[in-house]
C-alpha cells in the first residue's frame, strides 16, 4: 500500500479531531447567535448531502477545489509553499477562452477546440506557477510572497484585458469578453446538472497520488521535499523537478480556470475570480497535501458553500456563518497540525516512516 | 417543506405540472403561499445596492400569505445558479429575485428555461426578444435623481468643485456622474467636478483613500456610485464635507452633512408587482422608469439645504414626473471637447443611445477609459 495507508491512523486523526473540534466550537457559536445548533447542522446536511439536487451542487462546487487543491498539495510535495493558485485559475480561464475564440474560427472538429483550449489553461496557469519556481531557485524569493502577489498582478492584467482588447464591445456595463461558441462549451455528466469538470479534477487527483506514491519520479519529489540539499548531494536534478512541480500544480488551477469559464461562465469577466484559487489552499491543508484526500475534503468544502444558502433562506443567517465555519476549521486545523508530533509518538511508539 | 430529488427529468415533469395546474386555474390558490427569494451579490445590510434591494424584500414579507427567502454575497457565478435552483427545489418559491446586474446571462435564462412555471425578475434591464417570458429583466433611470442632487450640490458647493467617487467607467455610471455635474452647472455654470474610478464595485479601502484625495483637492460637496456608499459618505462628513447619498438613504451616516440623495424605491414597487402578479396579471419583460414610474426617489433634504435649492430641486422633480424634462440635450460637449450631442437634439430618458455612454461631459476632470 502507498503512503495513504501507511500510518494511516496517524495522518486521519488530527484532521478528524479538528473536524469534531470544530462542529462543537461553532455548535457554540450558533447558540449565541439565538440558533439551535442541532437544526442548522441538519440544515447544512440537508443543503450539502441531503438530496440528489444537493449533491449534485455540491459537487459542482467541488469540481474547482479539486484542481486548485492540487496547486497547492504539488508544490507542497517539494517543501514549497505555493498559495497563488487564484492567479493561475484567471490566467487559465482568459487563455482558453483566447483560444477558442481564436482556433473556433478554423474550422477543426469540437473536441479538438477543447483540447486546445485545456491546453492554453493548464500552459497559461503553469507558466506563471513555474516562474514563482524560478524565482524560488534562482532568486531565493520566497514562493509563497511571490505567488499571492502574482496572483494580484494576475487578475489586474485579466481585468485589464477584458477591459481593453478583449472586450466584446456587446458587454456595456460589464465588461467582459466574447462568449464562447455553444459548441464549444463542456456538456454535463448525463442525467446530472454537474459539468465534466468533476471528472477531470479526480482524474487529475488520481494522476497526482500516483504520481507522488507510486513513481520514481514522485519519490524522489518527496526526498526533495524532506531535504533539498539531500536531494541535490543524491544527484537529483532538484531545480527541473521544482519546474516540473510547479508548472504541473499551476497547470491544475489553470485547468480549473478553464473549466469554468468552458462549462459555467462561457465568458471571463471580472466574476471569473471567485476565491476558488483561495478556497484550494484550505482544501489542500485539510487533506493534508496527500492528492487523494483532495477529493472527499474538496466535496466537503463543496457541500459546506452549498448549505450556506439554506442557512440564509431558513435561518436568516447571515453569509459570513459559513466563513466562521471555515475560519475555525482553518485554525483548528493548524492546531491539529501541531498536536501530530505528539500524537503518532503516543499512538506509535515505533518510528513512522516519514511520509506526509 | 417540498420534498424532490429532482433529477433534470422530474424537474421538467415537476415544472410541466406546475405549470398546467397554473393554468387550469389552480393560480389563486397557489398565489395566496407564495414563496419569494431574493438573492443579492453583497451583504443586505450594506446601506447601498444590496440593501435597497433588501428594503424591498422586507416590505414584500409585510405582505399576508408570502414566505420570504433571501441570500446574500452570492457571486455572479454558478453559485447564483445553485442559489435559484435551491431556493425553488428546497424552498418552493415560485418568484424570484435575482438582483444583481451579471446573474442575467447565461444563469437565471437557463434557470427560467428550464423551470416555466416560476417568474424571474432581474434587476439590470437586461430583457431582449428571444429570452423566455417568465423572465423579466428591470431598471430605473436613476440618474433623473442623481441630476436632482447635483441641483442640491451646486446651491451648496462654495469651492465650485465637487467629487464623484466611481466604481468602473461603464455607462450606467458615466451617465451618472455626467448627470449630477449638469445638475450642478444648471445652478452655476462654472462648477466642475473631479472623478476617480476605484475599479470595482465593493472597495473599501481605496474608497476612503479616494474621498480623502477629493477632498484634498479642494472638492466640498462629494457623491459617488459604488455598491455600499457606507465609507465614501463617512470618510466626507469626518472631513466636514457635503455629500448625497446613493442607492439608499444614507443620511444616518452623516448627519451633519448629508443633503439629499438617489434612492432606489423598491419598497414601494416590489409589493406592487406581487400583488398584480397575484391578481392573476402577467408582467412585462422588459420595465423601466424614473420618477414617473415612481422607480425612484430623493432621499428628504438636510436641514441645511436652503430654499432656493429646494425648489430648483423640485422644479426638475416635477419636470421628470411630468416627463417633460431631459438631462441630455444638445448641445453638450464632452471633456475632450468634442460634441457629443449635436445642438437641437433632445435624448429622453428611454433613448437607447444613452445605454451606450462613453464620454465625459466637459467640466469633469478624469478620464472614462
Amino acid at each position: 500500500m502507498g503512503g495513504f495507508a501507511r500510518g494511516s491512523l496517524g495522518v486521519l486523526l488530527p484532521p478528524v479531531l479538528a473536524v469534531v473540534a470544530t462542529m462543537i466550537l461553532f455548535a457554540g457559536f450558533l447558540a449565541a447567535q439565538g440558533v439551535d445548533p442541532l437544526t442548522a447542522y441538519r440544515l447544512i446536511w440537508l443543503g450539502a448531502f441531503g438530496t440528489w439536487f444537493s449533491w449534485q451542487d455540491s459537487l459542482v462546487r467541488a469540481a474547482p477545489l479539486l484542481l486548485t487543491g492540487l496547486c497547492v498539495a504539488l508544490p507542497a510535495q517539494m517543501g514549497l509553499m505555493i498559495i497563488g493558485g487564484e492567479g493561475a485559475f484567471v490566467l487559465g480561464a482568459l487563455a482558453a477562452v483566447a483560444a477558442g475564440l481564436a482556433a473556433g474560427n478554423l474550422g477543426l472538429p469540437d473536441i479538438l477546440v477543447q483540447v486546445i483550449m485545456a491546453a492554453a489553461g493548464i500552459c497559461a496557469g503553469g507558466v506563471v506557477i513555474a516562474l514563482c519556481g524560478l524565482l524560488r531557485f534562482k532568486r531565493g524569493v520566497n514562493e509563497t510572497i511571490s505567488s499571492l502577489l502574482f496572483a494580484y498582478i494576475a487578475i489586474a492584467v485579466m481585468n485589464q484585458i477584458i477591459a481593453g482588447p478583449m472586450r466584446d464591445p456587446g458587454s456595456l456595463n460589464r465588461p467582459a469578453t466574447r462568449t464562447l461558441p455553444d459548441n464549444l462549451m463542456l456538456g454535463t455528466i448525463p442525467g446530472t446538472t454537474i459539468h465534466v469538470g468533476l471528472i477531470f479534477g479526480i482524474i487529475a487527483c488520481l494522476a497526482a497520488y500516483i504520481c507522488v506514491y507510486f513513481t520514481k519520479f514522485g519519490f524522489a519529489a518527496r526526498i526533495v521535499g524532506g531535504n533539498a540539499r539531500a536531494g541535490r548531494v543524491v544527484g537529483l536534478p532538484v531545480e527541473r523537478m521544482i519546474l516540473a512541480f510547479c508548472f504541473a500544480a499551476g497547470g491544475a488551477a489553470g485547468l480549473g480556470g478553464m473549466v469554468e469559464v468552458a462549462a459555467v461562465q462561457g465568458a471571463v469577466s471580472s466574476d471569473i475570480s471567485t476565491g476558488a484559487g483561495y478556497t484550494g489552499i484550505l482544501v489542500a491543508f485539510l487533506a493534508r497535501m496527500n492528492p487523494l484526500a483532495i477529493i472527499p475534503v474538496a466535496v466537503l468544502l463543496g457541500g459546506l458553500d452549498a448549505a450556506g444558502g439554506l442557512l440564509q433562506q431558513r435561518l436568516n443567517l447571515p453569509d459570513a456563518t459559513m466563513l466562521v465555519l471555515r475560519g475555525v476549521l482553518f485554525v483548528m486545523l493548524l492546531s491539529a497540525d501541531a498536536l501530530q508530533g505528539r500524537l503518532t509518538r503516543y499512538l506509535a511508539p515505533r518510528r513512522l516512516p516519514v511520509t506526509v | 417543506m417540498v420534498k424532490i430529488t429532482p433529477t433534470r427529468r422530474s424537474v421538467l415533469l415537476g415544472g410541466a405540472a406546475a405549470a398546467g395546474t397554473a393554468l387550469i386555474g389552480g393560480r389563486g390558490a397557489e398565489a395566496a403561499s407564495m414563496t419569494v427569494g431574493f438573492i443579492y451579490v453583497g451583504s443586505r445590510d450594506d446601506f447601498g445596492y444590496n440593501q435597497s434591494h433588501a428594503e424591498g424584500a422586507a416590505a414584500v414579507r409585510k405582505m399576508p400569505g408570502l414566505t420570504v427567502v433571501e441570500q446574500e454575497r452570492v457571486p455572479e457565478t454558478v453559485a447564483c445558479a445553485n442559489a435559484m435552483a435551491g431556493m425553488v427545489h428546497l424552498d418552493g418559491a415560485t418568484l424570484l429575485f435575482p438582483t444583481s446586474y451579471g446573474y442575467f446571462n447565461p444563469y437565471m435564462l437557463k434557470a427560467a428555461k428550464q423551470n416555466p412555471s416560476v417568474n424571474y425578475m432581474h434587476c439590470g434591464g437586461l430583457w431582449a426578444k428571444g429570452d423566455p417570458l417568465n423572465a423579466h429583466s428591470y431598471f430605473g433611470y436613476i440618474d433623473e435623481a442623481v441630476y436632482v442632487s447635483g441641483i442640491v450640490a451646486g446651491h451648496m458647493t462654495k469651492s465650485k468643485k465637487l467629487g464623484f467617487v466611481a466604481a468602473k467607467p461603464i455607462p450606467q455610471v458615466l451617465r451618472n456622474i455626467n448627470a449630477f455635474l449638469l445638475g450642478a452647472q444648471s445652478v452655476d455654470p462654472s462648477i466642475t467636478m473631479q472623478v476617480i474610478f476605484t475599479g470595482d464595485w465593493f472597495m473599501p479601502v481605496r474608497e476612503a483613500e479616494v474621498t480623502n484625495s477629493l477632498a484634498d483637492q479642494g472638492a466640498d460637496v462629494i457623491t459617488c456610485h459604488v455598491d455600499s456608499p457606507k465609507v465614501v459618505i463617512q470618510t466626507a462628513e469626518k472631513r466636514g464635507l457635503y455629500t448625497c447619498g446613493y442607492h439608499t438613504d444614507q443620511a444616518p451616516l452623516a448627519p451633519k452633512g448629508y443633503l439629499t440623495g438617489a434612492e432606489w424605491n423598491w419598497t414601494y414597487l416590489y409589493p406592487k408587482w406581487i400583488t398584480a402578479l397575484q391578481a392573476g396579471g402577467s408582467m412585462p419583460n422588459y420595465i423601466r422608469g424614473g420618477f414617473k414610474e415612481s422607480f425612484i426617489k430623493s432621499s428628504p433634504y438636510g436641514a441645511m439645504v436652503p430654499a432656493a435649492a429646494r425648489t430648483q430641486a423640485d422644479a426638475a422633480r416635477a419636470g421628470f414626473t411630468a416627463g417633460n424634462f431631459a438631462i441630455f440635450k444638445g448641445p453638450l460637449k464632452d471633456n475632450k471637447g468634442n460634441t457629443v450631442i449635436a445642438a437641437g437634439t433632445v435624448l429622453d430618458e428611454h433613448d437607447p443611445v444613452l445605454e451606450s455612454m462613453s464620454y465625459l461631459v466637459a467640466g469633469v476632470s478624469g478620464s472614462a477609459s
